[in-house]
């Protein structure tokens, strides 16, 4: 055991978690006004290219920080306009997110780089990590939190913050109302389209945080399609977390020691392309197991064909909504 | 709210079609974006228009549209019942796999061969695909998710063996060995082989079902209304699963078709690279799964992306273009139809 966990498992963990998290928390963001956003994938995407943009052009960290959330916010205006005001299926947004995104940043990176595949350039500043020297001996959370790019600090402070305003705020009460009662909320004076817009930007932005990490975090490089599943997988995290930042973030952290392990069978000699998979076999896993127990109330049996088109009606909260929309799409 | 939608359901039939006003919008789009980029969007249209419907180059059409067409269906199916497969790519390189690896080992003629290779391939790969389905009907997994989730795992293991285990010793790629002559789908004349003819059967089989069937109708029905198919007498969960296994069926068999009628051996990321299985499924999202309409999409699709290559070519100008019109013109649609729906 102790040639699994050691040091470098929880530091890589910990490094494969934060933009997962980040994109998860604008998940959470997302879905509490009702907005499903499935285009995780794709703005995290436009953030990792805006910063390497961003980076290469300021000369700074910083300066791509910025650029990413920019860019991911100006990406996320068709979310925001187009699942609310346009009131166009979240699902095939999305998804024609996703895909936009995957072949924007492919033409951009061979128009503004003229290369295809990855781009690196020693111009590009990282983020670098911030060492804290006492920290470092220290076992489990030191090893963890020891050398860490600041966006893992600033994740995890967010995780914090989005908890504290989405249940101590008024505005966060607001927020919750216009998922899970609109029309309460409206008679209420509660303008429901600006609530969400708003939030889907501020969510986008975060989502620009989560591609500066992935394209400034570790090495200074974008490649296409870096994303490579993870906004997924954070989608996937705001499902099994319910919309809560905190049981959210308990999913990322499972997700990001899975993503480490494989890391880890990896320099013990077996093929990546079976170590690569762990973090998905570990996200089915838990699906299975948390619907498994949500579902297992018993129920009438004219009921259950019902229920399997439509699973997880139990479900509290705006997690009724999630399931709902993750499972069925309106064919018209 | 309710302004909007009464004011666009008035007049439907002055109405331009929304499909040829997404395309105009996307073209628009893409056109700004070539411009910007530096190079002249009329000539990179020119080139892609030429490149994909002039007479020499509409056999590579069709020959990049069989799979295309194919994966479009994989999609379409799926849609037609409100239901969403995103697990194509690993369906694909299951049917694949399987495509390349059976006629190595399996003795007889040829043509028997192939066919055993084929089926196994859609049968595979259709079971593949009902796990998904089988994962919402008893655990209440969206299959949304787990379907997508599941196509990682799929690609891994199929690359590890194409790289290790049946990896080929002649050349060291990451590919299996050749498949043998016999087993391998002719070419008819041209760019027609005999899967190209193959998918053009199930395309045709695909709507006489959707349009002729109970098995179709009760699909239209629950794309419509799940409940009141439920409540209808359709066995949902048996549906699903029925119905996630043709789609996967599909997708193995363009992924045997490919390797036994182009490629005549599994190279590792070679059916992913050209993302067929997003295409399709946007190709499919364009009509909302109706699949004759499916098919035309897939074929234009296929002409845009087969254009792209000769702009590429021609233009320099980077023919990832295609994908960005594509996503746009789904973009616009869905906020369109988005607009004229009522609401709840």
């Amino acid at each position: 055991m102790s040639v699994i966990f050691t040091p470098f498992l929880f530091q890589s963990a910990m490094q494969a978690i934060t933009p997962i998290l980040l994109a998860s928390l604008a998940g959470v963001l997302c879905g509490r006004v009702g907005v499903f956003n499935l285009a995780l994938e794709g703005q995290m995407l436009v953030g990792a290219f805006a910063a390497i943009v961003g980076s290469y052009f300021t000369h700074s960290a910083l300066g791509g920080v910025a650029a990413a959330m920019a860019g991911a916010v100006a990406f996320s205006l068709v979310l925001a306009y187009g699942a609310t005001v346009f009131r166009g299926d979240p699902v095939v947004i999305g998804i024609g997110m996703n895909l936009l995104a995957s072949g924007l940043t492919a033409y951009l990176l061979r128009g503004t780089f003229g290369v295809s595949g990855a781009f690196s350039d020693p111009g590009i500043v990282g983020l670098g990590r911030i060492a804290i020297p006492p920290l470092i001996g220290v076992p489990v959370l030191g090893w963890a939190f020891g050398r860490q790019s600041a966006l893992t600090w600033v994740a995890w402070a967010l995780t914090a913050l989005v908890s504290v305003v989405l249940f101590k705020t008024p505005v966060g009460l607001r927020l919750r109302g216009v998922g899970e009662e609109p029309d309460a909320a409206e008679t209420l004076g509660v303008d429901i389209a600006r609530y969400r817009v708003v939030t889907v930007l501020v969510a986008g932005a975060l989502t620009g945080l989560a591609g500066a990490q992935l394209s400034l975090g570790a090495v200074s490089v974008f490649a296409e399609d870096m994303s490579a599943g993870r906004g997924w997988i954070a989608v996937v995290a705001v499902m099994l977390g319910r919309n809560n930042p905190l049981y959210v973030a308990a999913a990322c952290v499972l997700f990001g020691f899975a993503d480490a392990l494989s890391i880890n069978l990896q320099s013990q000699g077996l093929p990546n392309q079976l170590t690569d998979i762990s973090p998905y076999l570990a996200t089915l896993a838990a699906l299975v197991i948390s619907h498994r127990r949500r579902t297992r109330a018993p129920r009438p049996p004219a009921e259950v064909a019902a229920a399997s088109a439509s699973p997880a009606p139990v479900a509290t909260g705006g997690s009724t909504l999630d399931a709902d929309r993750g499972s069925r799409f309106r064919a018209d | 709210m309710n302004g909007r939608a009464r004011w666009t359901a008035t007049s439907p039939r002055l109405r331009p079609p929304p499909v040829l006003l997404a395309i105009l919008f996307s073209t628009l789009v893409g056109g700004a974006l070539v411009l910007v980029s530096g190079h002249n969007p009329l000539r990179a249209y020119a080139e892609i228009v030429e490149g994909s419907l002039s007479l020499d180059s509409l056999p590579d059409t069709l020959n990049w549209a069989t799979p295309l067409v194919g994966m479009t269906l994989v999609a379409a199916i799926p849609l037609r019942g409100g239901m969403l497969n995103l697990g194509g790519d690993g369906q694909l390189v299951i049917g694949g796999l399987i495509g390349a690896l059976l006629p190595l080992v399996l003795p007889g003629p040829g043509a028997l061969v192939s066919i055993a290779a084929l089926a196994a391939a859609a049968f595979g790969a259709g079971l593949y695909a009902t796990l998904a389905a089988w994962g919402e009907a008893r655990h209440g997994v969206p299959m949304l998710i787990s379907s997508l989730l599941l196509s990682y795992p799929a690609v891994g293991v199929t690359s590890y063996l194409a790289r290790f285990p049946f990896r080929d010793g002649a050349t060291g790629l990451p590919q299996t060995a050749m498949v043998p002559t016999e087993a391998r789908l002719h070419a008819l004349s041209g760019a027609l082989s005999a899967g190209s003819l193959l998918i053009a059967a199930i395309a045709v089989a695909a709507v006489f079902v959707d349009r002729r069937t109970v098995a179709g109708y009760e699909l239209r029905m629950r794309g419509k209304n799940p409940r009141f198919a439920g409540y209808g007498g359709v066995r949902l969960e048996r549906q699903a699963i029925g119905t996630m296994f043709a789609s996967g069926a599909i997708a193995g068999l363009v992924g045997a078709i490919v390797v036994l009628g182009s490629q005549f051996r599994f190279i590792d990321g070679a059916l992913l690279t050209p993302a067929y299985t997003w295409s399709g499924l946007m190709a499919a999202l364009l009509v909302r799964g109706e699949p004759a309409g499916a098919i035309l999409a897939g074929l234009f699709f296929a002409a845009l992306q087969t254009g792209g290559f000769a702009m590429q070519r021609e233009t320099s100008v980077p023919r990832v273009l295609t994908l960005v019109l594509q996503a746009i013109v789904i973009l616009f649609l869905a906020m369109r139809q988005g607009v004229g729906r009522r609401s709840p």
